[in-house]
């Protein structure tokens, strides 16, 4: 802080000294790869911190016991080498890998994960950021230095799935409290493909190669995470060399990057889903109706009609750009097992939906406007959120539909957290939801069920309020099905279910634009091998495959060059500034009396 | 003069004057501890009545059983009735304590103590070369008004002034950090430092300020408007006083009348104009901290009202309004110390 204050202090007169040796050249044959991070780093905790620009952090710098394989997403090998199951599916045994150490030199060992998962069961604060994943954990224990034995309450089809971070237990068995602890004593004891080595809040994260991995070291030396609040100033960053990856391109900035000599642009699939819920009568986990959902939106076939009056294609073309996938099935297509694809689905036919809710009962009145059987206009609330502009249009196509086939529409943009607190009250007639999946379905399915609609005290994860007996039947099935092929089919048959129900009708899948400095790096290993993505990973694939081309080992002149020519104004300013004061006291000796 | 005769213990003196230094030092300051004091209590309220509920907006989405939610009330005192909660905010505050933000789990003072010397220098700046720009046009602009120069400095002013800050910011960025034709990019577009600056002192102060000058140049153009017209509106009424018909009389030459006699005066209210508006520009700085990165108060705010993040915003608010407040305060001694007048009332 001190040292801070001092650096801001002599700004100011720092720009009148001039100095000859101000950039230090790169070290030959280091190559640092600089990534714009649009989102902060809210901690470097791995118990605490929950943004994805800390999670992609944890990934990088601390083990997990399995992890995703960078070709398909399927459940790989990391700090488990091999893994059993009893015969009740309740007891999992893990093999810890040998020879694996954290970067202060100790081993890895399985004592280290039984002591993360205890810390994270019995110590609330240590539970906040990945508290589901041992939350059907009975017991975890380490018989010795290799094996890991869970026991679960119940059997988990997810179990290669624990994405939870690893702490080294001869650290963190000496913090007594989790929740006050900011792990940022450098260098941050891990073990993954770098070492964190500096840190400065909302301003950079700088990772060295841990040269001891056990897959072996990384092929660039150095890796910066840099933050930009603003993905416009980071396309320039890139445009001009300052960072070599950015991420998280709208289509406008993707497109005006197209043809830049030495940027290769790469637009993956994305892993998100955005969907306009249809409210079918919310309920709470007691079965007692809550909000202020329409009546009409009860009957499926309203449901149904309106998913008909929706044209996802024109969607796509005009919100994303073409940049996206035509929505159906629940889980994204990057997910190349579980996703699936309606047989029949229902295509864009204003003709059709009208047909449908006159055969429905659902007469015009003489404005126009639909009524439902007991009088009652179809009037709409379209909840949006106010910060997304993508909402904003989405909203503006669906009102006009919607308006053709007599159902009036009352768009109502709201802050985030609004959305997400009248989504869970059960406060909406239509809104915009959406959310990332992971590779293990079982979290956004899990969504739809009775289970996850808002107790009376308000807990719960509601998305639609779906909460049907089928869904629900399918989604147990699947979580308890250990054969891959018979639990995708459980899984598609889950989304099949949900689909009939129209509870919520999926409008697209984003995809993920990034671009990178061709002329710089090469090799980043895509995950999906099909179509995906090289940051913002499950893993840590993208950037430990990264390989540094000659021109990014060698050092940069372009900063001095700055520097001179910053220097040289100054010089300028200053020397007009001495001018003007040496005439004004002229002027004023001229003048005295 | 009577200040000076005004003693500590004199009670007569301070009687009769009322307006005495202490005396009114005390008013100030005791009107500034008030405006404070009730700034904290509208701090708390006013977060309080924000919808949404905060544990909620923490874990977002993210699958937790009711007793974890419980737990996460618990922790953050939101178990606790609302009487209770805002005595244990006053005590805490009392004791220079903001609580602990959501989002970065860390002491909220803590986090503002680092953003706080990011956003003095960027507003400290930005301020210092607006005033000077400001101060110098608007005394040219008055002095010969009607001129070619006062339309065009005043109209230039007045549109930059009126252009969205954003806007304007990432069009200076595009021109002067990235480059268009034949101006070269010469200043990073985002930032304050860059990470491989050698831990030389001097290198490290060059770097800083390199990433200081669009952020500065943005705000200057957007807030120099402002000097530029106090200045010259109190210069135009100064210009028929007979002071100034005396002080030509006396054979001074013309700049110099303008110097010494007609500028001082005008610059009384300008100066006060300045401090009050000081106290504004932190919380005006969100804009351009976010446009360039900047990592100070604005653009924690920023952050804390997108999550929102209650104790964060709290200890903003109350930071940014403090700011205010003091500003005023040094702006009303200030006065009486330029001002004569007052020092008489």
């Amino acid at each position: 802080m001190g040292r801070r204050l001092l650096v801001a202090l002599l700004v100011l007169g720092g720009l009148l000294v001039p100095n000859a040796a101000i950039a230090a050249p790169a070290e030959q044959g280091e190559a640092r790869l600089r990534v714009a991070v649009p989102q902060q780093i809210d901690s470097l905790n791995p118990f605490l911190g929950y943004s994805l620009a800390a999670t992609d952090l944890f990934r990088l710098i601390y083990p997990t016991l399995t992890t995703y394989s960078p070709e398909d997403f399927s459940a790989t090998p990391e700090l488990a080498e091999s893994w059993e199951t009893s015969l009740d599916r309740l007891t999992w045994t893990f093999r810890i890998r040998d020879g694996v150490r954290w970067t202060d030199g100790q081993p890895v060992t399985a004592r280290d994960a039984a002591y993360t998962y205890d810390r994270m069961m019995r110590d609330p604060a240590a539970a906040t950021a990945n508290g589901n994943f041992v939350e059907n954990f009975a017991s975890v224990a380490a018989p010795d230095e290799r094996t890991l034995v869970i026991r679960t309450k119940t059997p988990q089809a997810t179990m290669l799935a624990i994405d939870a971070p690893i702490v080294p237990e001869h650290v963190w068995s000496g913090i007594p409290d989790v929740a006050g602890f900011a792990n940022d004593r450098m260098p941050v004891v891990g073990s993954g493909p770098f070492v964190l080595t500096e840190y400065e809040p909302e301003q950079y994260a700088t990772l060295r190669a841990n040269r001891r991995f056990w897959r072996g070291p990384p092929k660039i030396s150095e890796l910066q995470f840099v933050q930009f609040k603003n993905t416009d100033a980071s396309v320039q960053a890139l445009r001009k060399g300052d960072v070599d990856v950015a991420q998280r391109l709208t289509p406008a900035q993707f497109d005006a990057l197209a043809g830049e000599r030495d940027i290769a642009q790469v637009r993956g699939q994305g892993r998100r889903f955005f969907e306009m819920l249809i409210n079918p009568g919310a309920a709470d986990s007691a079965g007692d109706p809550i909000g202020s959902g329409h009546p009409a939106l009860r009957d499926v076939r309203v449901r149904r009609a309106i998913d008909h009056a929706v044209d996802k294609e024109a969607l796509v073309e005009r919100v994303l750009n073409g940049y996206g996938q035509v929505g159906g099935g629940y889980l994204p297509p990057i997910f190349d097992d579980y996703h699936w694809n309606p047989p029949r689905p229902r295509e864009f036919d204003l003709a059709e939906a009208n047909r449908q809710l006159d055969a429905a009962g659902y007469r015009r009145g003489p404005d126009g406007v639909r009524r439902t059987p007991q009088g009652q206009p179809l009037d709409l609330r379209f909840m949006l959120h106010a910060s997304a502009s993508a909402d904003a249009q989405v909203g503006e196509f669906v009102k006009r539909w919607l308006a053709d086939v007599g159902i009036r529409v009352r768009l109502e943009p709201v802050s985030d957290n609004q959305v997400n607190d009248r989504t869970t009250a059960g406060d909406f007639d239509l809104a915009v939801s959406g959310w990332s999946a992971n590779p293990d379905p079982d979290y956004v399915l899990r969504l739809q069920t009775c289970a996850s609609r808002p107790t009376p005290e308000g807990g719960g994860t509601p998305d639609s309020f779906l909460c049907d007996p089928a869904y629900d039947d399918s989604y147990a099935k699947q979580l308890g099905e250990f054969d891959p092929a018979k639990r995708i089919e459980l899984v598609q048959q889950a989304q099949a279910r949900f689909y009939e129900q129209a509870s919520a009708s999926v409008l697209y899948y984003q995809n993920s634009l990034e671009a990178y400095r061709s002329d710089r790096f090469s090799g980043f290993t895509a995950q999906p091998a099909d179509g995906g993505v090289i940051t913002g990973q499950q893993g840590y694939w993208g950037y430990y495959g990264a390989r540094p081309t000659a021109a990014a080992t060698t050092s940069r002149a372009a900063d001095d060059r700055t520097t001179l020519l910053v220097l040289a104004g100054v010089v300028l300013v200053a020397g007009a500034v001495g001018l003007l004061v040496a005439r004004h006291r002229r002027a004023t000796v001229d003048e005295r009396e | 003069m009577a200040d000076l005769t005004v003693e500590a213990g004199d009670q007569a003196a301070r009687g009769r004057a009322g307006g005495g230094w202490p005396g009114y030092l005390a008013r100030k300051l005791g009107g500034g501890l008030v405006s404070v004091f009730l700034v904290a209590v509208l701090g708390f309220f006013l977060f309080r009545v924000l919808p949404g509920d905060p544990v909620r907006t923490m874990t977002r989405g993210a699958p937790v059983s009711a007793e974890q939610l419980e737990q996460l009330r618990q922790r953050l005192g939101l178990d606790q009735p609302l009487w209770k909660q805002f005595v244990d905010y006053l005590g805490a505050l009392v004791r220079g304590d903001l609580g602990t933000s959501y989002t970065y789990s860390r002491p909220v003072a803590e986090l503002i103590g680092e953003r706080f010397g990011p956003t003095v220098l960027l507003v400290g700046t930005a301020t210092v070369l607006a005033v000077a720009l400001g101060l110098w046009m608007g005394t040219r602009a008055a002095w010969r008004h009607g001129s070619a120069f006062d339309k065009a400095s005043t109209s230039v002013a007045l549109t930059l002034w009126s252009v969205p800050t954003f806007w304007l910011g990432l069009i200076v960025l595009m021109v002067f950090g990235v480059g268009v034709g034949p101006i070269p990019g010469l200043f990073p577009v985002g930032g304050m430092v860059s990470p491989d600056t050698p831990p030389v002192l001097i290198s490290q102060v060059l770097d800083v300020a390199r990433h200081l000058v669009l952020p500065a140049l943005t705000m200057v153009a957007v807030i120099y408007a402002q000097y530029l017209m106090v200045m010259r509106s109190s210069l135009l009424e100064e210009m028929g006083a007979d002071y100034l018909t005396t002080a030509r009389a006396k054979g001074l030459r013309e700049d110099l009348v303008r110097r010494r006699h007609a500028v001082p005066n005008a610059l009384l209210p300008t100066v006060t104009l300045i401090f009050l508006h000081l106290g504004l520009v932190v919380g005006g700085a969100i804009t351009v901290e976010t446009v360039y990165s900047w990592p100070g108060l604005g653009l924690l705010t920023f952050e804390a009202l997108r999550v929102p993040d209650l104790p964060l915003l709290q200890g903003t608010f109350i930071v940014l309004a403090g700011s205010v407040i003091v500003m005023n305060v040094v702006a009303d001694l200030l006065y009486r110390v330029l001002d004569p007048r007052v020092r008489a009332a």
